[in-house]
């Protein structure tokens, strides 16, 4: 009960007009970032984060979340309409989504589409509101060596789950956490890793000017060399018999769309997994468990519903540890936690017993955020299929210049900017040869907390290296780190055991 | 692909060493005075897992199973490389630009060559598009939000402009 007179407050927070005009704003900006092929919630978030600071903090967060669901309903509009993913998150949505648009009805895959975030990102905000307070709670009880053992935990999902390069994650996770040793040290204060004596670095390397690098500048760049000739628009029209048929169409997809919200949910929370694999699993076990898998991707309105649940679910259930724990569960919640941070909020328990204002007012922002994500996605929907019309090169050129002066307008430092282009070509490279990006982001913004986290631990403890594992919370921690750092080394010995097996082959 | 491969994993050797020697000025073992690692250990000792890691892959290239062993096209694709440098190129004179010509002809100046000789766009497109965005802009940054963008040598342009809006 206590639960839902916390929700009527935030309820009362998040139905102000100034409130419900951001959620608008933020859904809209979302669809539409979303729907771009190559942008996606990350991208947005990285290039809207400088100029939120127009609205007071409570409202900037808002406006985020609102952007970060949007681009998530909106990653299907260009799945379906051009065939090209709106980000990787709706990879999944084009195996089933372009052949129904090709059949003439993209009308009923955006139908089913929006439908299905709806169910999925509802679905999820019920879970994420009953797991908030209990998770928190037991955050509190959190020291230092739990800190660090839950960050280093985070760090090891992307060895042991990520599917990526171990040796080139590794990598990724390092360089974060030593750009984010820039600056002055924690405890001594003393300046290190100032490079070629530039000033600019005594500040720190903030996260904000390398998720413009990486999301602004090198994804464009990776998408002007990727993207060759303009690709077609299907055009779809949506009329009051197909919504209303398409809604009856949905409704028989219950089991399909409540097992891809809760699995989107948890399999979000992982820092190394989100919304993209969840997507791609819940397509798969759909199939799996479908009556007619063979009617998969030849345009199956289950194969549109049941990565679009997951995914919009994946991205509620990735803020879940980035609130209550102050541990990011996907690149995009790093960036808000960053910014959080930036705003002078401390993501994590804390949050919880201090701001309640705050953080109820953004769990109940979420429940309108879906609802006008749906409304605006199906009214707004000929307006995107002009959009997605529009030019590559004028969209570059804009995003362009937001990430110039964004980049710049923050710390209003020319240092930024150039830092900002430098990123985004080194980003664009080791994109290239299959660098993950991720972790990288994920690195530079926890990584003063794990420094600080482990510094803190050793001194208390006078250099006892096993305080890290004596612990029961941070011990367990350690373990299950311990194991997905193994993870990929036992698969590859397994693999090498099956090859020496079969000596055929 | 495998060459690309190599000589990153070779760049990133090579940078682990530089963020090496600089984390080295702090004391990178246990630090007497504070208790605790010296401020260097964190950097030092991650860059130096970087350094493991990339030797890694440097001598895992050589087997047969590694990744991109039987890749044989271009790290970059020869049909569109010449426009991510010319992007990049131009990107990198619109900054170099900022500190002297200011964002107001810096950035037009980028809208104008990316539209209309980059992009092949129309006069009404390009010029639309070059003119709205520094006055979106300036109402923006400067008047709503009181963040000064760089203007260099046309600052006493806007001397009237900050008369009537600030």
């Amino acid at each position: 009960m206590e639960l839902l007179g916390y929700l009527g407050d935030g309820f009362a927070t998040s139905l102000m007009p100034i409130n419900i005009l951001i959620v608008m704003i933020g859904v809209t900006a979302g669809l539409f970032i979303g729907a771009m092929p190559g942008l996606g919630s990350v991208n947005g978030v990285a290039i809207v984060l400088p100029i939120t600071f127009i609205v007071p903090p409570s409202s900037a967060i808002i406006l985020l979340c609102a952007i970060y669901y949007g681009a998530m309903y909106g990653g299907a509009i260009s799945s379906i309409l051009l065939g090209i993913p709106g980000a990787s998150t709706a990879v999944a949505t084009t195996f089933d989504g372009r052949p129904m648009a090709q059949q003439g009805k993209a009308g009923l895959a955006l139908i089913a589409a929006a439908a299905a975030s709806f169910v999925g990102g509802t679905i999820s905000v019920v879970l994420f509101t009953l797991f908030a307070v209990p998770l928190a709670d037991v955050a509190l009880a959190f020291g230092p060596a739990e800190e660090f053992a839950l960050v280093l935990l985070a760090f090891t999902t992307f060895v042991g789950l990520g599917g990526d390069d171990v040796l080139k994650t590794i990598i990724m996770i390092c360089l974060g956490l030593v750009l984010s040793a820039v600056g002055l040290d924690l405890i001594s204060g003393d300046p290190r890793l100032i490079f070629f004596d530039q000033p600019g670095f005594y500040s720190g390397i903030s996260f904000l000017v390398l998720a413009i690098g990486i999301y602004g500048v090198g994804e464009i760049l990776y998408t002007i060399e990727t993207q060759k000739s303009a690709p077609q628009v299907t055009p779809a029209k949506i009329t009051f018999r197909e919504l209303w048929y398409g809604l009856k169409e949905i409704n028989k997809l219950w089991k399909t769309m409540s097992f891809g919200s809760f699995l989107g949910f948890f399999v979000g929370m992982l820092p190394a997994a989100g919304a993209t694999p969840a997507a791609l699993m819940s397509y798969g076990i759909a199939k799996l468990l479908s009556k007619k898998p063979e009617t998969f991707g030849k345009g199956a309105i289950e194969g549109v519903a049941a990565p679009e649940t997951a995914n919009n679910a994946a991205s509620t259930g990735s803020l879940l540890p980035m609130l209550t724990l102050g541990i990011p569960g996907s690149p995009t919640t790093a960036l808000l936690l960053g910014g959080m941070v930036m705003w002078g909020l401390v993501p994590g328990p804390m949050l919880f017993i201090e701001q309640p204002d705050f953080v109820w007012g953004l769990i109940s922002s979420l429940y309108t955020a879906n609802l006008f994500a749906v409304l605006v996605n199906l009214a707004l929907i000929p307006l995107f299929v002009w959009a997605l019309r529009m030019p590559f090169t004028v969209l570059c050129s804009l995003v362009f210049v937001l990430c110039l002066v964004g980049g710049f307008a923050p710390s209003q430092k020319l240092h930024d900017v150039w830092l900002i282009v430098g990123f985004g070509v080194v980003g664009y490279v080791l994109r290239k040869a299959d660098y993950p990006m991720a972790p990288l982001v994920l690195a530079l913004v926890l990584g003063p907390l794990m420094e600080r986290s482990f510094r803190q631990t050793l001194i208390a403890e006078q250099g006892n290296m096993m305080a890290f594992v004596e612990r029961p919370i941070s011990g367990t921690f350690m373990a299950i780190a311990a194991l997905f750092f193994v993870l990929p080394m036992l698969k590859h010995i397994k693999r090498l055991l099956r090859r020496d097996l079969s000596p055929a082959e | 692909m495998l060459t690309a491969d190599r000589v990153l994993a070779a760049g990133i050797m090579v940078l682990s060493v530089y963020f090496m020697w600089h984390a080295s000025a702090l004391p990178i073992g246990w630090n007497g005075m504070t208790g605790g690692p010296g401020g260097g250990a964190f950097p030092f000792w991650l860059s130096g897992i970087m350094f493991l890691c990339a030797g890694g892959i440097v001598v895992r290239s050589f087997k047969d199973s590694a990744p991109f062993a039987k890749d044989d096209t271009p790290f970059f694709d020869p049909d569109t490389l010449r426009s991510v440098v010319v992007v990049t190129l131009a990107l990198t004179a619109t900054v170099a630009a900022l500190p002297f010509a200011g964002a107001y002809i810096a950035i037009p100046v980028f809208l104008l060559w990316y539209l209309k000789i980059y992009g092949k766009h129309g006069w009404v497109l390009t010029g639309a598009l070059t003119i709205c965005t520094p006055v979106f802009l300036f109402f923006f940054f400067e008047v709503t939000l009181k963040i000064l963008l760089p203007k260099g040598w046309t600052e006493p342009w806007f001397f009237p402009l900050y008369a009537r809006f600030f």
